[in-house]
């Protein structure tokens, strides 16, 4: 496998990182996953790393750099599920993950991101007809 | 000469255990609530069996020969129980000196005519027996080591409780000092619970910190830095006036990090966030 | 005193090896009992100074060694090349310094994640970076 697969949901990008990539890999996760953004106009863009166990340094810049590039596209990005061995990890190594929102899990990832995309429930309001307020 | 101390002391094996064993009974250190007499005749046989088979006329002069090994392994797990037993170190001393007083006693009834052979082996046999006691003492020492550290383990992880408040909200006291081993276990426990309940809102109480310098500071910062990081919100609660001056007066900077004073205050903090609220219910009053 | 418990040799030559080097070290990790945290602290330095080696000396050898001080066991990970080598260690160790455009936390970063960190390097002939990790540190 030399892609990681990106799901298009509504407005949204949905990316899940099953293994530890090496860093091809990863640098075409970046690409791809900007190209995606342009190409679907989406508004948001959910990154679950629940599965890795190592995030060093070249990985946060590119969840950094994902996160940074879909801002100046008018999108916003969060990482979910990041272990916590990861998250001590990273801030003895003194990373920060600046430019990307971070949630527990999808759903609380979901939420996020529908609170920080006001206009994303109007969108879909048109052929939805419970929507929520 | 011809005459051979090892063998010697092989031959009469059997007198030089009933030595030890009445020096051992006798002395007034002896814990019978601790071992049985049985089963310290049993250890005391099987430990003298063990020396007196490997030791030749060759090893005698040489204490750290690798022939001992056996002896020095048996005395070790002997010295170690009896440390984790809570023999003191004074009883577990008193085993091996008696066992050398009765050697020194059996070589000098057996060599009585040669004072300066009997000279010449009683030192040797008290250099062994004194680096046998030199094993004996540095297990024993390990053993009550090994007691330490797990007491040590079973503080940090029962005075890390994380408590959940509510549904979402983990509160977490600490009680004592906070040094980069304690923030590690902390740290751990609160972020792996958080996952595990998949709250959002982690309080951590510091009122019973006893001092915060900058290095606490630190190791705070780093504890909520790590929960932003998983996606969840860190609020320090349980400053104290002391804490607030030594805060300001060292230069710290919190300004990042949500703080209150009380746990109270964090709880109410938590629940505006979470956009909950607590209200008195109106007691409806009954008609007349 | 230090005992040398286990001995391993492996060759870094190309990115991939990365992942393969990060499996093996943790494979390590796991045998000696080090705690999930410990664990991924160790993996992490060692992926940060394994991408060090790649990106600034084209690769290089490191040595994966089982270490056991008393009581307690560790691994210890010494990283050689043949690359440029760094003129100013000092420097280099400073937080927020880089040559290279990454985020500038790479060798102070690392330091922070392992209890033993100790580095030599001659300008021309190379570098080596020795870490040890305990068990419980």
């Amino acid at each position: 496998m030399d892609r990681i697969p990106i799901l298009r949901m509504g407005r949204l990008l949905l990316v899940t990182i099953q293994i530890d990539l090496y860093d091809r890999l990863a640098t075409n996760l970046e690409t791809d996953l900007v190209q995606m953004v342009n190409k679907t106009e989406a508004k948001g863009v959910l990154i679950d790393i629940s599965a890795l166990s190592i995030v060093d340094s070249f990985m946060g810049r590119i969840l950094g750099n994902i996160g940074s590039m879909s801002k100046i596209m008018d999108a916003e990005t969060v990482v979910v599920g990041m272990q916590p061995a990861v998250a001590i990890t990273l801030i003895e190594l003194g990373l920060e993950l600046k430019g990307v929102h971070t949630a527990l899990n999808v759903e609380k990832g979901m939420e996020l991101l529908k609170e920080k995309i006001g206009n994303y429930d109007e969108d879909l309001t048109e052929d939805d007809e419970d929507s929520t307020e | 000469m011809g005459t051979d101390i090892a063998k010697l002391l092989q031959k009469k094996q059997k007198r030089i255990l009933e030595n030890w064993m009445t020096t051992q009974l006798s002395n007034i250190s002896l814990r019978e609530d601790l071992m049985s007499n049985d089963e310290l005749r049993e250890q005391s046989a099987e430990f003298l069996d063990t020396l007196l088979k490997v030791l030749t006329e060759k090893n005698l002069g040489n204490v750290e020969s690798s022939d001992f090994e056996p002896v020095h392994e048996l005395l070790a797990g002997i010295s170690l129980s009896r440390a984790k037993q809570g023999f003191t170190p004074a009883e577990t001393g008193v085993y091996i000196f008696s066992l050398k007083e009765a050697l020194l006693t059996s070589l000098q009834t057996d060599i009585k005519e040669d004072p300066a052979f009997l000279l010449d082996a009683v030192i040797r046999i008290s250099r062994l027996m004194d680096y046998l006691c030199i094993t004996a003492f540095e297990t024993f020492i390990k053993g009550r080591e090994e007691v330490i550290l797990r007491q040590t383990d079973e503080i940090a992880e029962i005075s890390t409780p994380v408590i959940r408040v509510w549904d979402g909200i983990l509160a977490l006291p600490i009680i004592g000092t906070l040094d980069s081993a304690r923030t590690q276990v902390v740290m751990e426990s609160l972020l792996q619970e958080i996952v595990a309940s998949s709250s959002t809102i982690a309080i951590l109480d510091i009122s019973g910190v006893a001092a915060v310098d900058s290095l606490v500071a630190q190791h705070l910062i780093k504890t909520v830095a790590a929960t932003r990081l998983m996606g969840a919100e860190c609020i320090i609660s349980g400053i104290r006036p002391e804490i607030a001056q030594t805060v300001v007066h060292l230069g710290i900077d919190l300004s990042n990090i949500i703080t209150k004073a009380t746990l109270a205050s964090a709880l109410k903090q938590a629940f505006t966030m979470l956009k909950l609220n607590v209200k008195k219910v109106e007691t409806i009053k009954s008609g007349i | 005193m230090k005992i040398v418990l286990n001995k391993d040799r492996m060759l870094i030559e190309r990115e991939q090896d990365v992942i393969l080097f990060r499996n093996r070290v943790k494979e390590y990790a796991v045998k000696i009992g080090m705690s999930l945290v410990n664990q991924t602290k160790l993996i992490t330095a060692a992926s940060e100074l394994v991408r060090n080696m790649l990106k600034y000396a084209n690769g290089g050898m490191v040595l994966i060694e089982v270490l056991s001080q008393g009581r307690d066991s560790g691994i210890r990970l010494v990283f050689t090349d043949k690359g440029p080598g760094i003129k100013d260690i000092a420097l280099a160790m400073k937080d927020g310094y880089s040559t290279g455009k990454s985020l500038g936390i790479g060798l102070p970063g690392t330091k922070r994640l392992v209890n033993e960190f100790d580095i030599k390097s001659t300008v021309g002939e190379g570098t080596t970076v020795s870490i040890i990790k305990w068990k419980n540190g």
